[in-house]
């Protein structure tokens, strides 16, 4: 207990898992697309807004992973 | 314009109302001594996690947003949704430093950012350009709150003739100035719970109504020109708006914590893991901001630049227009009111932190370090208060007499000034290893760069970057931090060698929990 609580604020792996939201956000030619639609939305649009969901799923990931 | 809205004016004026009396209340809510400055500059450390949401929400998504990126989704397309994937890759760049500046900060009682520098670095020179930067680069994003203000009121068919028709606009700001210097960042916190319901409300009812009215969101679409529906894609030699687009998203992502008023609100917080938390929800804000920028597309489909009782908004406040119009279009008068509140006090909400930040930054960083080194803690406060009066006439003074194009152009600067103390905050609560001076001359460079980039690009963010024969149109900010950190990593062994460097004031235990 006492030493997990002096790690934090430290290095943790699960930091990591932080970097793919830049990694699938960063180009914007991978997304800059129509097809494939959905309900009428072009893809630059909802994976853009997909990945606002995924991108809480994984900080919160990372929350609760690092915190004791 | 066309005649007074009145039943969306009264609506307005209830809740504008409600949110004053909010304001001044909130000087005894979790009561504490205002006449200590991190009481009244800081809520007196004691925002949990939720609060901490919505003062932040209220610091990240402001009026000026809410008005500006629909306005720019109408008026140039795709290219205004960069502010989604920058609304992502702010919370893990919240995540990481930001607890660790948190820590330190509550353990040194250090209030601002320029507070941290000077006590980890040494060097109150730093410290200053830290505090100016920040001081420079809120101003006229405080003044661009009130265009968003300004385009509501204008839009519910409140005018006058010169500058009697700014009437408005000053007693909002009156009302603003007093809750902010009698409760200190208490008031913008309650208002701030009351702004984001509204806000909430207006999105939701929006988003799910307008598609049904206008029969779904392939409709909406196929009504974008094919121009503005996707970025272009990028001629020979160039990367085009591809890499703008890509470096304003990771130069905004990382310039936006740097704001006085965000640090404000990360440090009001009561622990560090409030804030680590917040950065897990706070995700939720974000969507909300797509579904706004829709909006815009939701103003081109249905056409309300085409109507003509519209034309005269248009030609008041431009693309700003394109939201309220689409309000006034889509819904009943009543329901005009509760949005058109929600975008009011969304504009006073962050307006109130970022006058609170600057007032905090010229309190310690400038008066009392060059003017009166030991003010009395009464004496530190009242001088804080002062200031945030100055600060928020400043604005007002700006909006008024100043082509609002200037406070836009003003703005998109700052985010280029903002980022050069990057280096110094950001970096500074992981390591030591930078000279103080060196910091000071790498912030040099980068601010003397910026400024240069902003203006040959014609008063554009968008500096085009010439690489041999290859053109990589990109954010100034982006580029000008690198030139900034690489001026940094090359002068430190320099500086060092020729004086050895200060003191920290603070050990490696202070950043960690």
């Amino acid at each position: 207990m006492n030493q997990r609580s002096e790690r934090r604020g430290g290095w943790s792996w699960w930091y990591l898992l932080l970097l793919v939201q830049f990694v699938f956000l960063f180009w914007p030619a991978y997304y800059n697309t129509v097809e494939p639609s959905w309900i009428g939305i072009p893809f630059f649009y909802w994976y853009q807004m997909l990945w606002v969901i995924i991108s809480a799923i994984l900080i919160a990931i990372v929350y609760f992973m690092t915190e004791d | 314009m066309a005649e007074v809205n009145w039943t969306a004016l009264i609506i307005f004026v209830v809740l504008f109302a409600f949110i004053t009396w909010l304001g001044f209340a909130a000087a005894h809510w979790r009561k504490g001594d205002l006449d200590l400055l991190h009481e009244w500059g800081l809520g007196g450390r004691r925002f949990g996690t939720l609060i901490t949401w919505f003062l932040v929400g209220g610091d990240v998504y402001t009026a000026y947003t809410f008005v500006a990126v629909p306005a720019l989704a109408f008026g140039a397309g795709a290219v205004a949704f960069f502010a989604v994937p920058y609304a992502i890759l702010i919370y893990p760049i919240l995540f990481l430093p930001f607890p660790r500046l948190w820590r330190v900060c509550h353990k040194r009682q250090y209030i601002t950012a320029g507070d941290f520098v000077r006590g980890r670095f040494g060097n109150r020179w730093l410290a200053l350009a830290i505090a100016a930067t920040g001081i420079v680069a809120t101003m006229p994003y405080i003044a661009l709150q009130l265009v968003g203000l300004q385009v509501v009121i204008g839009a519910m068919g409140v005018s006058g003739a010169g500058y009697s028709g700014d009437l408005p606009l000053i007693i909002a700001f009156i009302i603003l100035a007093a809750f902010t210097y009698s409760s200190g960042l208490r008031a913008p916190a309650s208002i701030a719970i009351v702004k984001d319901l509204l806000i909430y409300v207006t999105a939701f009812v929006a988003v799910i109504a307008i598609p049904i009215q206008m029969g779904g969101f392939g409709k909406i679409f196929a009504a974008v020109p094919p121009a503005k529906l996707l970025l272009a894609v990028p001629g020979p030699h160039t990367t085009g708006v591809y890499s703008y687009y890509a470096t304003l998203v990771l130069g905004s992502a990382f310039a936006l914590f740097l704001y006085p008023h965000c640090v404000t609100g990360i440090l009001a917080a009561s622990s560090a893991r409030a804030v680590r938390r917040n950065a897990a929800m706070l995700p939720g804000y974000t969507f909300m901001l797509g579904l706004l920028a829709l909006m815009g597309f939701f103003a081109l489909a249905t056409g309300v630049h085409l109507l003509p009782e519209f034309a005269e908004g248009f030609k008041s406040f431009g693309n700003n227009f394109a939201v309220p119009a689409l309000f006034l279009h889509s819904f009943p008068s009543w329901f005009v009111g509760v949005a058109f509140a929600a975008i009011g006090i969304g504009a006073l909400v962050p307006a109130a932190i970022m006058s609170i930040a600057a007032a905090n930054l010229y309190t310690r960083n400038i008066h009392r370090e060059f003017i009166n080194p030991n003010p009395t803690d009464k004496q530190e406060a009242q001088m804080a208060k002062w200031v945030s009066l100055v600060v928020k006439l400043g604005a007002l003074v700006f909006i008024i007499f100043v082509p609002t194009q200037f406070a836009i152009y003003l703005q998109l600067l700052g985010g280029i000034l903002i980022i050069q103390t990057l280096p110094s905050v950001m970096l500074g609560v992981y390591t030591r290893w930078f000279n103080d001076w060196a910091l000071l001359m790498g912030w040099l460079a980068g601010t003397a760069v910026g400024c240069w980039m902003f203006a040959a690009a014609n008063l554009s963010p968008n500096y085009p970057l010439h690489i041999a024969g290859y053109t990589i149109p990109g954010y100034a900010a982006l580029y000008t931090v690198i030139l900034n950190l690489i001026v940094v990593v090359v002068l430190t062994p320099m500086f060092n060698a020729m004086g050895g460097k200060q003191a920290d004031a603070t050990i490696a235990a202070d950043y960690l929990a």
